[in-house]
This record gives C-alpha cells, sequence and structure tokens, in this order.
C-alpha cells in the first residue's frame, strides 16, 4: 500500500473509566516507546471511580513532539456512550477499531473500519471471570499491535515492562494480548491501515519515561525533605503518594524500622501547611503538596510564612478552576494568586518547571531557596506534566550540598555575646539570621509571630518600624530574582518573540518548527520563576513583536510580564490564551499568532 | 542559695518572660504564675521549650513566661498544625500549647480534634473564659446556656466541652482545672510536661472585663461555688524520691514516662482515672447537676506518641540530618532512574 505514514500518528482508545484499560494502554506505550519510537502519552480521565468515559491518547512522531494533537489517526472505541462522537473526531484516511456490536450504518466512509468482537473474544477466550472486565482491553492491545505492526516481542516486552513488579501477571496479560494478535492475523491482515509503525536508532537513546509527580516526589527526597503533610486532591495526590512509596524504599532503616521523612496526611489543606510551616519553623525541610482548592485555603498560612519569615516549599499541581472547575483538566491558572497568595502585600518565590526534568530539579533546589530567603517556595507544576508520562534525559545527581541559609548556632550566639536579633539585616540583603528551637543558648530564643514586630521579634504596632520591615521584606524578594532558575533563552535572530512558561513549552517547541516551516522563524523566551528576571524586559527590548503563551483565560503571566516593563515596551505584548482544560496543541499557538502578525504592529 | 535554684541550678527568674499586657486580674495570668512555678520546680530546659499559640488573649501568654524559649504564636486556631510540624522536626523539644477557647473549640476545632487523635506529645492548655475578650466580650462556643453577657445577651446554644470532646477522641491525658487553684494546676502542668502524648488542660479562667458577672458561669464567684474537686493532685518528679503517704484504697499513683509519679487521693467519688467510659459519664452528670468538675479526668500512659507511630528516631531530630542521609546514594539514585527506562 502507497501512502503509508510512518511512525507518525496520534492513537486514541475511547473506554469507560475503571475497566483497567490504562494497563492496556501502557503497554502499547512501553512496546512502542521499547522499539525506539518516541511517544507523548496524554490521559484524559473522568473526576470519577468507574463507569464514565476516558480518553487515552498517544502522539508518535519523529521528531518526538510532546504536545498534544488534537484529533486521532487511529482510534480504538470500546465505549458505546461516546462512539459516536468519537468516530466523528478520526481524521480522514484513519482507522477505526470498535467492538463489532456498534453501527457502523450511515457512518463515514472516509476512514477504514475494523470491528472486532471484543466482548464475545472475551468470553470464549478469557478463562478467568475476575480478570475478564480488564484483560478485555488486553485484546485491542493485540489488534492494533498488528494493524501498526508492532513485533510481537515488543508486546511481550510491554506487558513485562507493565507488570514489573508483577510477573505471575504476565502470562494471563500476554494470552489476551495473543487473542487480539490473532484475531488481526486472521481478519485484517489483508486489510491495511495507512499507518506504520518501524523501529528506529538515536531517537529515544538513554531518554526514560517519568511523570512530573514521580518526578517533584524524587526530587524532594533527593532535597532533603523531611516532614510533608498533605491533603488529597487530584492531580496533586500522586506526588505525596509517590514520596510515600519512595521513602519507604529509601528512608526507612530496615533494621530499626527507623524513618527519616514524616509524611503526614492531614485533615485538610490549612492544616497539611500548617505543619510544614511548623516543621520549617523548628528547621526541617518541609513540604506541602496541592492544588488549586488547596492553595486557596493556604492562603492564611502562606501570609504568616512570608511576615514571619519561615521556610516552607508549597507544590501547586494545577488543575482547572475556578472553584472546583475540572478537577481532572489542565490549567496555568494559579500563577497570579500563587504570586501574591495571602492578604496585605505579600509576594512569593514561584517557580515554573516546564519538563519534568525540572519538576524533578526545582522540587530539589525549591527546599535550598527557601532555606536561603526564609520564606515559602511555590512550585508551580500542572495537570498535564504532573500525570502524564514525558521522555525525558535520566535526572542529574546533585553535586552541591543543601544550604541551609543563615540559621545561628549556639557557639555563634555565644560570639556575638548574644548580640543578635532575628529580623536584624546585618548584611543588606534583606535576609535575616535565625536560631531554632531548642539551640541550647540562652539568648538564642525569640518568639516568632505574625503580628507587627521589630528587628527583634518584639510585638510592636510603631509606623515606622512596620514600614521599614516591609521594605526590608520587598528587597528580600528583590534579590532574589537573580538567584532563581534564569529564563532559558533560544534567538536564532527574529525580531518576533514568544515568552512562555511551564508546560506549555511542549506546543512552543512544535509550533516554533511549523512557523520555520511556513517562512517565520522565532525567538523563545522561557520563563521560570518569580519574581522575574531582568532578562525578560532585555528580551523585550530586543524585539518589535512579543507573544506571551499561556493556559488561562485573563493571560496572568502577560499582565506580569507587563509589569516588569518600562512603558514604552509595554505595547510590544500580545496575548495568547488557551484554556479549555485541555494540554494546548501547537495549532493553538501558530494559528492566532499567523493572525496576529498579519495585523500591523 | 540552693533552696532558689531548682535540679537543673536554675533560679525562678530563667523562667519569667515580658511583663503582662493583659487586664489586670485576668484568669490567664494566674496561669502564667502557675506555668512559671510548674516549669521552675520541674527543672524543664529554658531552651528546649516550645512555647505555641494561636490568636486571642490567651494566645499572648506564652510572652509572659519563659523568655529564653522560642516561642511562635501562629494564626487563629491554628496552632495545633504548626505544635504537630515543630513535634516532628525536632520530637526531643518540649511542646507548650497555650490556646483559648475561642481559639480552640470555635475556630480551630477541627485542627485540635485531630491533634487529639494523632496523640501530638504535647502539654495543651485552653485558658477557658467562655468569651471572646480581645474582640470585646462576644460569647464563645464553650460559654453555658442561659450564660449572660455583660450588655444583657443571652447564650442559646449547647456549649461545647474540650474535656468531653478529648474523651471521646481518646485523648491519653484529660484534665480540668480552675486559674485560681494553684494548689490544683500546678501538679498538673507538671504532670501535663511528663506526660508522653497529647495532655489537655482546660482551665477555666475567668475574664474580668467581659465574663465576671452575676449570670456568667465562668466567672470567680460562679465557679468557686460549683468546683468539685474529684482528687487531691500531687506531683512528685524522676528527681525525687516517692514517699507518699495514704491509706491504702483511697489513692492512685500513675507512673509517668520519665518516672515520675502523679498521685492522686481520692475525694468524693471514688475515681478511676484510667477509666475514659467512666470519666465522659461523669463529666456528663456533673454537667446536668450544673457542677464544675477539676481534677485528672482520664489518663493512659501506655499510647503511643505521634513521633513514636510515625517510626521517627527516638534521640535524634529529622531537622539535624543533612544530605548523606537524606539522599539517596549515587547507586541507589542510578538503579532508580534505570527503572523508568
Amino acid at each position: 500500500m502507497s501512502n503509508v505514514r510512518v511512525n507518525a500518528l496520534t492513537f486514541q482508545a475511547a473506554t469507560v473509566n475503571g475497566s483497567g484499560s490504562q494497563s492496556a494502554n501502557m503497554v502499547l506505550t512501553r512496546a512502542i516507546f521499547s522499539m525506539g519510537i518516541p511517544v507523548a502519552p496524554k490521559n484524559v480521565f473522568p473526576s470519577n471511580i468507574e463507569g464514565l468515559p476516558t480518553w487515552y491518547q498517544l502522539r508518535i512522531t519523529p521528531e518526538g513532539y510532546m504536545a498534544r494533537k488534537g484529533d486521532p489517526d487511529v482510534l480504538v472505541a470500546l465505549n458505546p456512550a461516546t462512539w459516536a462522537n468519537d468516530l466523528k473526531t478520526v481524521r480522514p484516511g484513519g482507522a477505526v477499531v470498535h467492538e463489532e456490536a456498534y453501527s457502523t450504518a450511515d457512518a463515514r466512509d472516509d476512514v477504514t473500519y475494523y470491528p472486532v468482537p471484543f466482548a464475545k473474544l472475551a468470553k470464549t477466550r478469557i478463562e478467568s471471570d475476575t480478570l475478564r472486565k480488564q484483560l478485555t482491553n488486553m485484546l485491542y492491545v493485540g489488534v492494533v499491535g498488528g494493524l501498526l505492526g508492532i513485533p510481537r516481542d515488543r508486546l511481550e516486552h510491554g506487558v513485562q515492562r507493565v507488570f514489573q513488579t508483577k510477573p505471575k501477571a504476565w502470562q494471563v496479560n500476554l494470552d489476551a494480548v495473543n487473542v487480539g494478535y490473532e484475531y488481526w492475523e486472521q481478519n485484517f491482515k489483508d486489510r491495511p491501515c495507512g499507518f506504520r509503525l518501524e523501529p528506529l536508532s538515536g531517537k529515544v537513546d538513554d531518554l526514560v519515561l517519568v511523570e512530573g509527580n514521580q518526578a517533584g516526589a524524587l526530587g524532594a527526597l533527593m532535597g532533603g525533605v523531611t516532614v510533608a503533610a498533605w491533603y488529597p486532591i487530584t492531580p496533586s495526590s500522586s506526588l505525596c503518594e509517590n514520596l510515600i512509596a519512595y521513602a519507604d524504599r529509601f528512608r526507612v532503616d530496615p533494621k530499626t524500622g527507623e524513618k527519616l521523612i514524616s509524611v503526614v496526611q492531614a485533615e485538610d489543606e490549612l492544616a497539611a501547611l500548617g505543619m510544614a510551616i511548623g516543621a520549617g519553623w523548628a528547621g526541617a525541610r518541609a513540604m506541602t503538596s496541592t492544588s488549586g482548592p488547596g492553595i486557596s485555603l493556604m492562603a492564611e498560612f502562606s501570609g504568616l510564612a512570608y511576615y514571619a519569615e519561615i521556610p516552607v516549599v508549597i507544590f501547586d499541581i494545577q488543575r482547572v478552576g475556578p472553584s472546583t472547575g475540572l478537577p481532572t483538566r489542565t490549567m496555568q491558572g494559579d500563577v497570579a494568586f500563587a504570586y501574591s497568595l495571602s492578604h496585605g502585600d505579600t509576594r512569593h518565590i514561584v517557580l515554573l518547571p516546564g519538563t519534568v526534568e525540572e519538576c524533578y530539579d526545582f522540587a530539589r533546589t525549591a527546599f535550598d531557596l527557601a532555606d536561603r530567603f526564609q520564606t515559602p517556595v511555590f512550585v508551580l507544576s500542572d495537570l498535564d506534566l504532573g500525570m502524564n508520562l514525558w521522555m525525558t534525559p535520566r535526572f542529574k545527581y546533585p553535586e552541591a550540598s543543601f544550604d541551609r541559609g543563615k540559621v545561628l548556632s549556639a557557639a555563634q550566639i555565644e560570639e556575638l555575646k548574644g548580640d543578635w536579633g532575628r529580623y536584624r539585616d546585618v548584611d543588606g540583603d534583606g535576609i535575616t539570621y535565625r536560631t531554632l528551637p531548642g539551640t541550647a543558648h540562652p539568648l538564642a530564643g525569640y518568639f516568632t509571630r505574625g503580628s507587627g514586630h521589630d528587628e527583634n521579634a518584639r510585638y510592636t504596632e510603631s509606623a515606622e518600624t512596620y514600614a521599614r520591615n516591609m521594605d526590608r521584606l520587598a528587597r528580600k524578594l528583590e534579590g532574589s530574582r537573580e538567584a532563581l532558575p534564569q529564563p532559558l533563552l533560544d534567538e536564532p535572530g527574529s525580531e518576533v518573540g514568544l515568552i512562555a512558561f511551564g508546560s506549555t513549552d511542549a506546543a512552543v517547541a512544535e509550533a516554533r518548527a511549523l512557523l520555520t516551516e511556513s517562512g517565520l522563524r522565532t525567538d523563545y523566551l522561557r520563563l521560570r520563576a518569580l519574581p522575574m528576571s531582568k532578562a525578560v524586559a532585555e528580551f523585550v527590548a530586543r524585539h518589535e513583536r512579543l507573544y506571551v503563551v499561556e493556559q488561562n483565560r485573563d493571560g496572568q503571566v502577560y499582565d506580569l510580564v507587563r509589569l516588569e516593563l518600562p512603558p514604552d515596551q509595554v505595547g510590544k505584548l500580545r496575548s495568547i490564551r488557551y484554556y479549555d482544560g485541555q494540554p494546548i496543541p501547537a495549532e493553538a499557538i501558530t494559528r492566532p499568532l499567523m493572525e496576529l502578525e498579519a495585523v500591523p504592529a | 542559695m540552693s533552696a532558689t535554684l531548682n535540679h537543673i541550678g536554675l533560679g525562678r527568674d530563667a523562667y519569667k518572660g515580658a511583663a503582662t499586657t493583659l487586664c489586670a486580674g485576668c484568669g490567664h495570668n494566674s496561669i502564667t504564675n502557675h506555668l512559671v512555678k510548674a516549669l521552675y520546680e520541674l527543672g524543664v530546659e529554658p531552651h528546649q521549650l516550645a512555647k505555641m499559640s494561636g490568636i486571642g488573649c490567651s494566645s499572648k501568654t506564652p510572652a509572659y513566661f519563659v523568655e529564653q524559649a522560642h516561642g511562635f504564636n501562629g494564626v487563629h486556631g491554628r496552632m495545633p498544625a504548626l505544635t504537630t510540624g515543630a513535634q516532628l522536626a525536632d520530637r526531643r523539644l518540649i511542646m507548650l500549647g497555650v490556646s483559648g477557647d475561642g481559639d480552640t473549640v470555635s475556630i480551630g476545632l477541627g485542627q485540635f480534634m485531630h491533634m487529639v487523635r494523632r496523640n501530638v506529645d504535647c502539654t495543651y492548655i485552653i485558658e477557658d473564659n467562655g468569651t471572646y475578650g480581645l474582640t470585646k466580650g462576644q460569647f464563645s462556643a464553650t460559654a453555658d446556656v442561659g450564660s449572660v453577657q455583660k450588655k444583657g445577651a443571652v447564650n442559646t446554644f449547647q456549649p461545647i466541652d474540650p474535656c468531653a470532646i478529648a474523651l471521646t477522641l481518646g485523648c491519653s491525658f484529660v484534665a480540668r482545672s480552675f486559674s485560681g487553684d494553684g494548689k490544683q494546676l500546678v501538679p498538673l502542668i507538671k504532670a501535663a510536661i511528663a506526660h508522653r502524648g497529647m495532655a489537655l488542660l482546660d482551665v477555666i479562667s475567668p475574664c474580668v472585663t467581659f465574663n465576671d458577672h452575676d449570670g456568667s458561669t465562668k466567672s470567680y464567684s460562679w465557679v468557686k461555688e460549683h468546683d468539685e474537686q474529684i482528687q487531691d493532685v500531687s506531683f512528685i518528679p524522676f528527681f525525687e524520691e516517692i514517699a507518699v503517704d495514704y491509706e491504702p484504697g483511697t489513692a492512685v499513683s500513675v507512673e509517668m514516662h520519665d518516672g515520675s509519679h502523679l498521685v492522686l487521693k481520692k475525694l468524693a467519688e471514688d475515681y478511676d482515672p484510667t477509666d475514659r467510659m467512666r470519666a465522659m459519664r461523669l463529666v456528663e452528670e456533673s454537667r446536668a447537676k450544673g457542677q464544675l468538675l477539676t481534677g485528672l479526668l482520664y489518663i493512659d500512659e501506655s499510647m503511643a506518641d505521634f513521633a513514636t507511630t510515625e517510626h521517627l528516631p527516638a534521640e535524634r531530630a529529622l531537622r539535624d540530618l543533612g544530605e548523606d542521609e537524606l539522599r539517596l546514594s549515587r547507586a541507589d539514585f542510578d538503579t532508580f532512574m534505570a527503572e523508568f527506562a
């Protein structure tokens, strides 16, 4: 067959959640990845346990693009409730594997159908009554494997990789895969589809597949977290659950059973952050992890930690708001809120990881930054980054030691003859010295409070002292700008600049390639922290027209960038916003950008 | 000289704090004085003490004792979370939380209950005056039905009894006392500090400005008339030899974790402080009779505290650990990364 597209397709499985389809999708993903082919998985799942529609999308490109691409080329349809709509989304020329019982009468004629009697096969060919529902999904792994030309040994590898820790499950799953494969052989071998997978080399060498919340948990562990308090919330829960699993493995003395960490499931997000702040105050590296609704509850304690200057790390795996919003969809909607969380003049350090490797790196260094600046550090990931698998180079082992910041020991207090004050700006950088409770010196103690305080931590309502302290806090945060992860710049030389952050990076990378193909070269700055580096304003100054791309309705970072610019530069900025809860695709950048480019500046 | 120094060589002055800014005659100031006495007599190392509080008149008081110690005046109703976290960071700290009835039983009720549930090693004092003092006299949730506000308003809602809640949740140390009764309160404070786990002390502490009048059930005169003591409490610290003189069957001696002894000499009731069901019943019965039951209501020295349940090292603080112990080794790290391939 001519016109076969090799290693370039989007696969989509439409199933019912709670049916075990995730394992089947993972087997396919692992099988294809092990052929050396780049994969970009995206899960679209409901806020529900069982019975509602769920979709799994696996994008395959020789370039290794990791952004979502709207419509599928190959569809597996196993959900009668969404069948009619799912069919509509398939691109012309696509392949549709579906339950034989679904009607294709008056359906499209620009796709090829592969009807499979899944229910019947499951009944006759799968022996286990208890596993039948789960294993039905493995049948489509075999059919799709045959259709796309995935070698059988790769399918076997996929099964073994997914059930890595359960070798007993290998055979029964592989049997089901083989039933599907054989069905393909007997019925569809002569009905080729327009897509084919062929082994590649040099594309995914040394890459691994990691979820952002796995990376964040590992980063926190390597960053020395010893107290983590959290409250369950999608899409953040898996970060602390991974932390628990990793800690059970690496932080427990096998002989004594002693644990070098405490991970507490708190009664709510207020308590979660409160525990982390209590621990940070007493000198532990402490964290919490949450999502938007939790961030709202944490406003009170965030202000306390900012004003009383207590180190703590807060992970926000963003989901769609406002309110409960769409709990299982992605968004970059908490940036402006987190940046100034709490009443009064509050400012926080916000890290913006754009890759899973940065989820690891920033999770680790957040603890250094929190200790160094004695303030909360927010790490803003999102559902797309946190809960999907991403190809990534292996993470690097940290070479630097912990930076515990300015902490005075009993000996140092003695050396100072007790002449110290908790909020005295000795070094002129706005960062003061602290002591920890339990420091054995009669002059080490001080009183921490969220009410007005002077340089010696004594209560005061003095107007001058209040203003002086607030000015120092502003100076402290100002000084963090160049100490935080700096923006990444890629400037081949264009008058058009793109500014983006976080998980939007994947779509920007693809959009830039597409734009270059159509003759528009672009420069790119990826913002990685707030308060933002001066490099952002400099980047703006070097360009004529700039597009801030982000996944929220209000252009939150577009606004924040404009605040950093001199008035004559502000007009250069344009805003591209995507906010339907799905990960942004490249077309959502290229299309509006080309339209806006057509408008004179 | 030695008469004025405690067993770790400190004078009483080492346990004093800044001058109080509360109203003259406030019950809270009496509690502060009893705390100073108890801490001094116990010989607590000031630097080992962590004074925690929320918001309100009560929560200001940690500034008024043991100035040498670290203190943390947090946010309203959230002292339990801060205390829990600090305990985990360094379990060797002696956590002393001071809260009020509004701070604990209204805005902080959830955190209070969960702290009890976790049995965090902490002395938790409620300075209970049935009113919001700092915001000038509104009812709190511990005010009794029929209690009259200074401006004449009558409370129509059932009170929440923190001791009853604590008993229901299985709190490992539950006591009630009165700010004006140092004879009872000082040994109870000592025992609470010696106790390893959550020790709740609900101390009725009249508010002289807003709630010390006829019609208030948290006034000096009301408490004095209705106080029913269930036992004579005495505390013998571990560094003193125990020599108690009492008739067999009339007293109970409870041995604490650090070897101290709490001796409870029975008064009116034939009271067993280790019988939780009975304690709950007695608290309810006395409430129905309009009595204020004081003394040690319940104690369980066998329950593991939170840091122990969490399997934390016994003698070391999490906060002191460095990268050599907290990071994966290079070999473990490489193995772990390979698992994602």
